[in-house]
């Protein structure tokens, strides 16, 4: 029978929750990396024991975990001593190190003047589709690092700063990668969420990027509305079977494209408030998506104090709440950009972990919810994986 | 002998126990002890001093003998009690954030 694994990152460290396909009953493991901000953590598609986790402190930096055996037990690659020297003696393995590629320059700073790019952590990871040895990290300030032998050491695609990088601002969060979709039927091309630069497409494996934001309109962030960079994009979600189709919940509006970022429309339809976090499409139904509505951007909590999900099935304008086993009253948690995630079982399981530390899981596509475990540390992502 | 205390979280990311001893014998400057640290726990680099600069993160001190060596040149020897092993060197995570 199928297993499902849930791996959760919080403020104080990661949790991975299991349970057989009837998602029933769970099984609580952690904290691994007790103490430490765990953004994000997340197993490789083709061997899912191979898991990458970014771990960081803000007294201690970034490092990068890798697990080979499903989480049982953790390392930090590079460290082993025939990592770290190659033929001539010199140091080869650096697996927590960073380092912008040539001259990055400057971006805009929070009151406008140029400041200069600064590494300050990992906010995703992202797997290759093929290949266990090969992930991708959106880091802080924006850039992408890939690494091809198993986090030893990390690269990073400058062509990304080609793109008006000069002009991108942190949102009051940071200025992150915070999303990164391969393409599963083009391996050359790949999409990169920032806040606030917008999304980029990159159509040759990385070395040149374009901004695709075209339909974007940020009437109160920027002085063009309509800017080719600057947007504040929280995050976009794919299914696999029609790349070309992305969904973004922007800083506000819901999007959708459909010819791959060349134009997109708002769908935020009716919508309670179309600000929020996380968006996410179903395992099965590329048109079935769901949202978190969230009441403002000075208002970081669900509206009414009513948590819902909102899911349309007709990728976007027509949105259903979706409130059986969550909290309808007193609710003032937020629901963070990496927090939701779905399972590809049949039907589609769905989850998301809360700042309140509640993780909330649907076995039936949004029906209905339970939570996994309610105190955990303010929960930063939520990753699920079908265990074949 | 070199004695060297780490903050809780290092010791647990470098899985020692205790104090890390390093075998050395004569003056020895920070710089020396800290290179010698992360060649044995290369896990280690980048959480005490910066990958490229080797400038000390900004919440880390190093304290020995009841002095605060962090604003130290790393070049500067330490002190005899610590080259000979009497008191440890003490990497600390400093009090912030509350």
């Amino acid at each position: 029978m199928s297993k499902i694994r849930v791996l959760v990152g919080t403020k104080k460290g990661a949790f991975i929750l299991t349970s057989d396909g009837k998602r029933r009953k769970w099984k609580v493991n952690g904290p691994h990396f007790a103490g430490w901000e765990i953004y994000h953590l997340k197993g490789s598609p083709k061997d899912p024991d191979r898991i990458y986790a970014s771990q960081s402190s803000g007294w201690f930096g970034q490092i990068i975990q890798r697990s080979d055996d499903g989480g049982k037990t953790w390392n930090t690659p590079g460290s082993s001593p025939e990592d770290l020297k190659n033929e001539d003696g010199f140091h080869k393995g650096e697996s927590n190190k960073f380092v912008y590629a040539g001259q990055p320059g400057t971006h805009k700073w929070y009151d406008g003047t140029p400041h200069p790019w600064e590494f300050k952590r990992v906010w995703h990871l992202e797997p290759s589709l093929s290949d266990p040895d090969t992930a991708y990290a959106g880091v802080e300030d924006a850039a992408i690092f890939k690494t091809i032998d198993g986090g030893k050491t990390w690269h990073d695609l400058p062509g990304l700063r080609g793109v008006k990088s000069d002009l991108w601002q942190p949102g009051a969060g940071g200025m992150a990668v915070h999303t990164i979709i391969l393409d599963s039927k083009n391996p050359d091309r790949i999409f990169a969420a920032i806040s606030a630069a917008g999304v980029f497409r990159t159509d040759d494996g990385g070395k040149k990027w374009k901004p695709v934001n075209r339909g974007l309109v940020s009437p109160y962030q920027l002085p063009d509305p309509l800017a080719e960079v600057g947007h504040c994009v929280h995050r976009i979600a794919m299914h696999p079977s029609r790349p070309d189709v992305l969904f973004m919940q922007k800083h506000w509006d819901v999007m959708r494209t459909d010819n791959a970022g060349e134009q997109w429309q708002e769908i935020s339809g009716n919508l309670p408030s179309d600000f929020g976090f996380p968006i996410e499409v179903h395992a099965h139904e590329p048109e079935t998506v769901f949202v978190v509505p969230i009441k403002s951007d000075s208002e970081h909590f669900p509206p009414d104090g009513k948590l819902r999900v909102y899911r349309s099935k007709s990728a976007g304008n027509e949105w259903e709440p979706l409130t059986k086993g969550l909290p309808q009253r007193d609710c003032y948690v937020n629901v963070l950009r990496d927090a939701m995630s779905a399972d590809a079982l049949d039907p589609c399981g769905l989850y998301f972990g809360t700042t309140g530390g509640q993780v909330y899981a649907s076995a039936d596509a949004g029906d209905s919810w339970s939570p996994i475990v309610r105190d955990l540390p303010a929960v930063l992502s939520v990753e699920a994986q079908a265990l074949l | 002998m070199i004695r060297v205390l780490l903050p809780f979280h290092l010791r647990t990311l470098a899985r020692v126990d205790g104090e890390v001893r390093l075998e050395r014998t004569g003056p020895v400057t920070l710089r020396q002890v800290l290179d010698e640290l992360e060649e044995r726990y290369p896990m280690l680099r980048g959480t005490i001093r910066d990958h490229i600069t080797l400038k000390r993160r900004p919440f880390l001190r190093f304290f020995a003998c009841k002095e605060d060596l962090s604003d130290q040149s790393p070049e500067t020897p330490l002190p005899d009690a610590i080259a000979n092993g009497e008191e440890p060197l003490l990497i600390i995570g400093a009090i912030a954030g509350g």
